[in-house]
Order: structure tokens, then sequence, then C-alpha cells
């Protein structure tokens, strides 16, 4: 029996999502598969397209790949836009050929709206949907010094947002009288308008452009209604998007008075062999703007088309919790109270920028919408009472008041009911979770893996770490916090030990608080905890031993036994001079160079006996230990700022230099970096740093717990417009609350996440000061600074620390088995391939 | 084959660094010497090649016990091995070589095999 043709005409997420559903059905194999995009790249996560913005690229944001394509016999035609279906013959036409059909699935998303006003076809008017329309919107940011987004509704900001980000000057014009009419209500749409006005996005509402014209200082004039106008070098369209149902039409299918393919609950069209999905489908008269919904329709028709006679697409929940512009806002459900006899209960606090409104029922049993500004702390619980009519407390209010005017605890992961949707993007609920636990999840990895909860947009991450922690407790799947065998405490309880009990020996600590000598696991931890309570030479007799062995030899160790050396070079910045003596000394000793992603220079290949006399050198030219070696401050990364740029707002050198003076030798759970930009282009990268500081024209913009490396991740805007004295204080407080209280080997960025109350609890600590810490926590960074020393310095003067530098101790033979090569002009090991 | 050993001094007892290792040089090779003083007996000594990498790096390791049996950590890639045994906790068939070590005055002695030290080792 030959095979059916089914073709799917759309390649984006939901037509993605719909053919990784249906080939894992048995129907599959009745049918050959084609699909046929638009877009000359395969199907992406357009949910964060704007990540390509910062560095993210086709092959970060794709869903799939052609293997994937290929293993499951999926003809892929990608740049081939389908004309059009004739529905007698039953084929679908390309400009390259027309193909024979039994089924059709149309997965043809939507399209930007761009409001009909005279000279919005200039070439610098462009839209934000595609890729290809981001190139268009870099290409025409180029020599431009303003933009302006015409809609204010969620992509229009995150549309200003990139604009931002590509060092425009950025303008909202919105026609509705406040920002996010769908999702807000009047007050709430205030607050983030100031929010967003104090990001430096200027935000224009109940402005309707009449025309666009050439303009006298920037490319274009927008002429309003009220007239007056704004000048601008570019505008982005961003006042709706519209679904794309052209083919639908040309066909003759049923499509809405507004637009849409209208389905019935099997996503079928007016045709029974032509079928719609995602934004392009309409619903019950509705159109679905956002992912979940679509993928959920893609489930549905995948069941259907397997012969499952109960699939059926019931609607869906349109909640959105969004991080626009750094700022929170959530909206649940019946937001705007339309439900006859709803009433609200509000909460604005306006000095911290937060509003909440909680939708209730008549009865006032069970909630019905909410929205939330300035902080989406609540949303999980508010999203949880309204999605399963979880009964309301006595008190509904506490669940928006903050925790201390008397705020209810967040709903545990218990008292949701089996049926609660966790993950709506994958359609996983509590249940779920629990099913996989059974069959051997042991632990949140895994059951992401298995159940893909969290894959899609990422906001259930928080719910779901929470369900799986207390199931798996409540199977007695123990999660230890003691470091190792030798300490029944975690990093911290030992820190607090070390501290309160005046302990400086580790030979103490484990006498009176653990058992056994010891491991490679609680030496370097206590070590670590020692030096920052009493910043005692790490090569001070006691403590030797604890060190790992890139401290105690302060080098890092390479995999043939040698060392690399790096010496500090604050913020970047060295003299010819310097640079000389570093170049002399790595031809004197052979050493492999490297400039490093950190702002400076690695030496490597010396062996431990040549380790004091190079650094000896070093120290007389000038230089300090970098710290490479050990879990403390890194460096502080710079722009050059605004002694040399033309963009530049502060100086960002002097800045990154004082921050790398100041922590220098900080030893802290796991190393620390930093980094300074001279003005919103960003060109330090603070963004990914654990401590991220970026110029602004009143101060500086703080930004927290970011992370590179192996899990990257964005820094939190912590506090903004601060002074010299104001910023160091306030990192004083978060470093020093880190180093207290985190747990071994924990970057900050995974210490914010695992802090409970995250970082509103971490802003109460450390800017309202909320738990009377503040002084003490600047206190002893105050003390450390004081008693930095170079340990490299004290270590070459000190005759007794120098002798740990020899190889063999009864030998001055050096260690026979490093053989070395040359390839560029350089020395380095002898590896197993060469 | 009779097996004759005999006990290189290897360096004093000034140059040990309690808790931890140095490196020595002997007639058959590197070797690692540790002192734990709050064991008994203190003195330890392995090969001092590590079995993974093929550097000369053990006696840099940070030692500890292991449910009680003394240890150290590989500085490179963090295996442990018996300070008794030689034994690789984590990998069954990899063992380092164990050397008898005492104190003579200030002074430390290494046994070293002679003739046959091959055939003890397989
Ligand atoms: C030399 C350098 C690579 C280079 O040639 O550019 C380097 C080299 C090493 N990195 Fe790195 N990292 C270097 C910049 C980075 C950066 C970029 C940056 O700092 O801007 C990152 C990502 C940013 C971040 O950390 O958030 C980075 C993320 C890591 C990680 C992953 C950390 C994480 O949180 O995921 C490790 C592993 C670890 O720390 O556990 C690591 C570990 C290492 C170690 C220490 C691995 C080891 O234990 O042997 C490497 C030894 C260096 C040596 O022998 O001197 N290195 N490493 C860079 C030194 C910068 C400096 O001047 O100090
Ligand atoms: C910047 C941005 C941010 C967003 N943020 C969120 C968010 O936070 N949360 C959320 O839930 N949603 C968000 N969305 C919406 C989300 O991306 C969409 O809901 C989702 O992409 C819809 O999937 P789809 O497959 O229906 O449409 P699309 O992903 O648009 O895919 C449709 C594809 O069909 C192609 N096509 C159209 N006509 C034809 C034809 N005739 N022949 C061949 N191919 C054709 C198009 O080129 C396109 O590639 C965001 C969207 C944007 C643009
Ligand atoms: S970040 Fe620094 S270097 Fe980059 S543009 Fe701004 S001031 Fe100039
Ligand atoms: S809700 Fe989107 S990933 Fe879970």
């Amino acid at each position: 029996m030959s095979k059916k043709q089914l073709i799917v005409i759309g390649n984006g997420m939901v037509g993605h999502h719909f053919l990784e559903q249906f080939v894992a059905t048995e129907a599959a194999s009745g049918y050959e598969l084609q699909v046929f995009g638009e877009e000359p790249l395969l199907a992406y996560d357009r949910v964060h397209l704007s990540e390509y913005f910062d560095q993210a690229t086709h092959a970060d944001l794709a869903m799939g790949t052609a293997e994937w394509y290929e293993q499951n016999d999926i003809m892929l035609h990608l740049d081939e836009a389908v004309t059009g279906i004739d529905r007698d013959q039953q084929t679908v036409t390309t400009a390259k050929g027309s193909h024979p059909y039994d089924a059709v699935v149309l997965a043809t998303g939507s399209y930007p709206f761009v409001p009909p006003i005279d000279g919005n076809d200039h070439p610098h008017c462009l839209v934000y949907r595609t890729l290809a329309d981001l190139d268009a919107i870099r290409t025409s940011a180029e020599g431009a010094r303003t933009g302006v987004v015409v809609g204010g509704g969620l992509l229009g900001l995150e549309a200003a947002n990139a604009l931002k980000s590509l060092g425009l000057e950025a303008h909202v014009v919105e026609f509705a009288p406040r920002l996010m009419p769908v999702q807000l209500d009047a007050d709430g749409g205030a607050v983030l308008k100031h929010k967003i006005e104090e990001l430096g996005v200027r935000v224009h509402t109940e402005k309707a452009t009449k025309a666009i014209v050439a303009g006298s200082e920037c490319r274009l004039r927008m002429e309003f209604e009220e007239d007056d106008y704004l000048e601008t070098d570019l505008i982005v369209f961003s006042a709706g998007i519209r679904p794309q149902d052209a083919l639908a039409r040309a066909a003759n299918l049923e499509v809405g008075e507004r637009g849409g393919i209208i389905i019935d609950n099997q996503c079928t069209t007016s045709d029974p062999r032509i079928f719609a999905i995602g934004e392009c489908a309409l619903w019950s008269e509705r159109i679905f703007g956002l992912v979940a919904p679509g993928y959920t329709m893609a489930r549905t028709l995948a069941s259907h088309l397997n012969g499952d006679a109960e699939a059926a697409f019931s609607g869906a929940d349109m909640s959105t919790k969004l991080k626009l512009l750094g700022v929170d806002v959530g909206s649940i459900g019946d937001a705007h109270g339309q439900t006859p006899g709803a009433r609200s209960i509000r909460f604005n606090d306006e000095a911290a920028g937060h509003y909440r409104r909680m939708v209730i029922s008549e009865d006032g049993k069970t909630l019905l919408g909410a929205i939330l500004v300035g902080d989406n702390g609540p949303y999980d619980t508010l999203l949880q009472y309204a999605l399963n009519n979880i009964a309301l407390p006595e008190h509904p209010e506490t669940l928006i008041l903050p925790q201390s005017e008397g705020g209810a605890p967040a709903l545990g992961p218990d008292a949701l009911p089996d049926t609660a949707a966790i993950c709506s993007c994958h359609n996983v609920t509590k249940g779920d979770i629990c099913g996989v636990i059974d069959a051997g999840c042991g632990d949140l990895g895994s059951v992401k893996a298995e159940t893909k909860a969290s894959s899609g947009c990422g906001g259930c991450a928080a719910l779901l770490k929470n369900v799986v922690d207390s199931e798996l407790a409540k199977r007695g799947v123990e999660v230890s916090k003691d470091i190792c065998e030798h300490f029944a405490y975690s990093r911290q309880e030992l820190f607090h030990l070390v501290k309160v009990n005046g302990i400086r020996t580790f030979r103490t600590l484990i006498r009176e608080h653990g058992k056994g000598q010891g491991c490679e696991i609680c030496k370097p931890t206590v070590g670590s905890i020692l030096a920052t309570c009493w910043n005692e030479h790490i090569l001070a007799t006691d403590h030797v031993p604890l060190q790992d062995t890139n401290d105690t030899f302060m080098a890092n160790m390479q995999k043939n036994g040698t060392y690399s050396i790096v010496p500090r070079i604050p913020g970047g910045e060295i003299t010819p001079d310097k640079l000389i003596v570093l170049g002399e000394v790595a031809k004197e000793y052979d050493l492999y160079t490297k400039i490093t992603g950190g702002q400076r220079v690695d030496l490597f290949g010396a062996t431990l006996s040549q380790l004091p006399e190079i650094w000896e050198k070093l120290i007389a030219a000038g230089f300090e230990t970098g710290h490479a070696y050990g879990k403390s401050l890194r460096t502080v990364k710079s722009c050059v700022g605004n002694t040399w740029c033309r963009y530049g707002v502060q100086d960002s050198v002097a800045m990154a230099i004082f921050l790398e003076d100041r922590y220098k030798g900080l030893r802290a759970p796991h190393k620390v970096k930093m980094a300074v930009s001279g003005c919103t282009r960003e060109c330090a990268e603070a963004q990914s740093k654990d401590i991220g500081v970026i110029a602004t024209e009143n101060g500086w913009n703080l930004y927290v717990c970011g992370n590179g490396g192996m899990r990257p991740r964005h820094a939190d805007l912590f506090a903004t417009d601060l002074n010299d004295e104001e910023l160091i204080r306030t990192i004083d407080r978060v470093l020093m609350f880190y180093v207290r209280t985190a747990d071994r080997l924990q970057r900050t960025s995974v210490w914010m996440e695992n802090l409970e109350g995250g970082l509103d609890y971490l802003k109460q600590v450390v800017l309202e000061d909320s738990l009377g810490l503040g002084e003490e926590l600047e206190e002893h960074m105050e003390g450390l600074v004081g008693t930095y020393q170079c340990e490299w310095k004290t270590a070459v003067e000190d005759p007794e620390k120098r002798k740990r530098f020899r190889e063999f101790v009864n030998d001055e033979r050096t260690d026979p088995v490093q053989q070395w090569t040359h390839e560029r002009g350089q020395r380095r090991p002898v590896t197993e391939s060469a | 084959m009779k097996v004759t050993t005999q006990w290189d001094v290897v360096c004093k007892v000034a140059d040990l660094v309690p808790d931890s290792g140095v490196a020595v040089w002997t007639s058959s090779g590197p070797v690692a010497v540790f002192y734990l003083p709050e064991r008994l007996p203190a003195l330890f000594a392995i090969g001092h090649q590590d079995p993974f990498s093929g550097a000369n790096v053990l006696a840099r390791g940070i030692t500890g016990d292991i449910k009680g049996e003394p240890v150290v950590a590989s500085p490179l890639y963090k295996q442990h091995f018996s300070l008794l045994s030689g034994q690789c906790l984590e990998d069954e068939s990899v063992r380092v070589p164990v050397y008898r070590v005492l104190v003579d005055g200030d002074q430390i002695r290494v046994e070293q095999r002679l003739g046959s030290r091959d055939e003890l080792a397989a």
C-alpha cells in the first residue's frame, strides 16, 4: 500500500513541534512527510528571538537539526513558500512545482501588522518577527542615534530593549493611554511606564502617528495627530500581529471576520483534509499569540491523526510572565476583572515600583486573574490558585502583600493537586512528574529530560524544582547538605562555627566539630573560610596542607605537571614597560605566552622550581599575583571608557582598577569575576559577570550574579544610578553575604537561584538591610581590604616558604617526564597525537 | 631469586611538610613521601607519578582519609590513592608502587628493592 502524503506548510515553532509529536505516533509510518518553509532557516525559537542581539546565533535558537529531519524521513524544503492550494486537485504549489497531498497542515503563524500610515514603506521602517528582520534592524542601526518602536505591547517593549542594546536612544510610541493595554490595567501600565522610563526608554502614550516624512535632524520625522512630531533614524512597527491566512483565503477555506483560519476542536478547517495550528488558527473566535497554546494544538492534531477520538483542543491559558527591559510583568487569567461580580484587591508601592492586583470571584473563594508589575515573586503561586481553582485563604490579600507586612508564604508544592499544570509549554502536570519520579528519575535533570518540562519558555523552572525537590524528599531521597564524610555541616554552617568560635586552624575545627583527617573537599573549603575570616597567608604552616594544589603553589597546574603564571593586570591596563618585562621573562624561561579571555597574559610551562625566580622578576617590575589559581577575585574586565571612547559616560577603567584593587585576594566559595562598561554598549560584557557595572549619565548601574562558563546566566539589574560610594558599599555587602552563605564551589549565579526568596531577598538584605547585617558585612570587607598582601611577594621573600618550590627536596634535577615540542614559534608540551 | 633491599636516605625530617607530601629522587625514580602527624605510623611513601596523566605530581595532592584509609588525591584529576596499598579507589585496575619508609635520626630513609623489583611488582 502506498503511503499517504502529508504536507506541513510553515516551518515555525508550532509546525516543528507538530512534526516532533507526529513522528512519535504509530500513524506516522503510514505517511510520507514534507515541510515547506518560507524562511531560509530551519525552525527556530522565536520566543527567544531577542537573544540574537545578545550573542545567540541561529544554531543556538534552532529547534531541531537537518539531521533530525533526515533521520525521520521528513523532506524539508526551506526558502520555498507555498503559493497556492488546489483543493480539487489536492495539490499544493510552490515556485518550484506542485505536490499532491492527502492531508495538509497549515502552520503559517502570523505577520506583523503595519498600520496604514503614509510613509510606512520607507526603507528604515522595519518589523520584528524573524531573524531576517533583526538583521535588517541591526543594519539600519548602523550610523543611527535614535530608534522608535510603534506599539507598547509585549513585543514592542522587547523591540525597544533591542534598540537600546544596539546603542540607540529608544522611544516607544503607543496609541492607547498605557503600555501593554491587553495585559495591564491603568495603574499597572503607569508603574511599568515609570520603571521603563527610569531605564532610559522614552515612552509616549496616546500618540497617533499621522505620517512619516523625511526628518531634518534624523532620517525620519513622525508627525502625530496631536500636531507635534518626533525625529528618529529608524522605526520598528510592533502594533500587533495578524494571522497569516492568505493561502487559506485564496483556497476559499472559512476564515474569521478579522482573520484567522477557522478550526474546530480537532484543529480541522472547513475542509476535512486541511488542518491549521498555531498563530494562524482561529478557535472559538480566538487567536492565541503565544507558543504554549500552539503546542497544545500541535499535540492535539498529532493524536487526532493517530486515531485518538478523544483528542480535542479546549482553549488555553493566556497567562504570561515576562521580564521586559529587566522589569517583571505578569498577567494571569481575567486580569481586567470582566467576569460578572468580580472584585479586585490592589497593592501599589509607588516607591518600590511594585503594583499587584488580584481579581477575585464574587463569592471571594477563587482567584480569577491577577496583574503584577515590578516583581513577579507571587506569580507562580497566584497562577496555581487561578488554574486549579484552589480555595483562597481567609485573607486573600496576604498573597500579594509584602512579607514584612504579614504576607502569606508561597503555596507549597504539596498544596497542588495532581492535575496542576506545572509546565504549560509541554503540558506537564504535577501527576506526570510524580509518575516519572516513581519510574526512576532521581533528580531534577532526569525529570527534565524525561518530561521536557521547563524546556520551552522556561517560566516554570522555579516551580518545577520545588515540586521535584518536595516529591524526592517525600520518597526519602535525602538531599544531604553535609560537605563530606568528615563534617556533618554545610559550608555556611562551617563558616559560622569558624567565625563565632574564633577557630584559626583546620586541625582545631576537625577535632572539635568533625571526624577523621579530612579530604580534598573539606580541606580547601575550610582553607577558604579561614582565609575570609582571618586573612592569614595561605602558605602559613597550618594552612599549606589545606590548599588545592593550585593554591599551594600559587599557580595553575597544567596537564604535564608544569605551571602557568598570571600576573594581575587590573582593568586590562598595562604600561609598555610592563609588557616588555612580561615578554622578557617569557623569553628567558621559554614560556608559552597567551592573551587570556580575562584581559591579561598567561605564561605557561614553568617548572615548580622556576616559579619563585620568575615571580621575583615580575614583582620587581611592579606586578602582583593575579590569583588565577584561587577561588577568589579573578579579573575586573573593563572597556576603554570615556577617556577615549566617544560614547563613554564614565571612567570605566578607573572604576575597574579601583574594584580590582579593592577585592583582589578575596577568598570566596568559587571564583568571582567582574566587569565595568563605560556606557550601555557594554563592551566589557558586564552582564555576564558575578558583579557587573555599567556607567549611566548619573553614575553606575549594578548587575549581579551573572555567569559565563558552563551554564551562562545574564546578571540581574540590582540597583541603578549609584554614585561611587554607594556602588562600593553595595558590592561590599553582596560579596560578603555571598562569601558567608554560599555552598562550596557555588558561583554567585547558582547561589542566587538557590537563595530562598531569590533576587528580592538579596535586595532586601543588601539594599534595605532587612537582617541588620549591612554594617557588619562592610566592616568585614574593610578588614580584608586592609590586610591584603601579595601572596607571591610574601612567599619569595621567605626562605622557608620558597623551600616548597623544589621539585625534589633532595635533588636539583628537574622533572624527567616533561617533553616539549614547538608550534607556531612557541614551546608546548608533547601531546598524545603529536 | 634472592631479594635484596637497601634503605636510601632521601631527605631530612625538616624537609617534610606536616599533613602534606614532598617529592624525592631515589635510585628507582621519583617517590612521594607524606607526613601525617596525626596518624601512627605517620610516614608514607608511594610513587610520585600519577598513572592517569603520566605527570610526576602525586606529592602535590591533598592528603586525608576516606572511611579511615589514609589517601592522597591526585592534584590533576582528583582520583584517590591509598597511602597504605597504592590502590586507586576509583579504578580497581590501577595501583601505584608503595615503599617502606622510616626515620633514622634526623633523616628519612625509603626502602629500595634491588634485583627482582619487577617480579615483586607483578
Ligand atoms: C587562561 C583562561 C583561558 C584563556 O586562555 O583565555 C582560562 C583557563 C582556565 N579556566 Fe577558565 N580561563 C579563562 C577565562 C574564562 C572565562 C572568560 C572570562 O573570565 O571572561 C570563563 C567564562 C566566564 C565565567 O567564569 O563566568 C571561564 C570559565 C571557566 C570555568 C567554568 C566556570 C563556570 O561557572 O561554569 C572553569 C571551571 C571551573 O571554574 O570550575 C574554568 C577553569 C579554567 C582552568 C582553571 C581549568 C583548570 O583547572 O586547569 C584553566 C586554567 C588556566 C591556567 O592554567 O592558567 N574556566 N574561564 C582564561 C583566564 C582568564 C584570566 O585572565 O584569568
Ligand atoms: C520577539 C518575539 C517574542 C515572543 N515572545 C513570546 C513569549 O515570551 N511567550 C510566548 O508564548 N510567545 C512569544 N512569542 C510568540 C511566539 O513566537 C509565537 O506564538 C510562535 O512562534 C507561533 O508559532 P507558529 O509556528 O504558529 O508561527 P511561526 O513561528 O511564526 O512560524 C510560521 C512559519 O511559517 C512560515 N510561512 C508562512 N507562510 C508560509 C507559506 N505560504 N509557505 C511556507 N511557509 C510559510 C513563516 O515564514 C514562519 O517561518 C514571541 C514572538 C516574537 C516575535
Ligand atoms: S562600553 Fe565602553 S568602549 Fe564600549 S562604547 Fe561604551 S564607553 Fe565605549
Ligand atoms: S511553562 Fe514554558 S517551559 Fe514550562
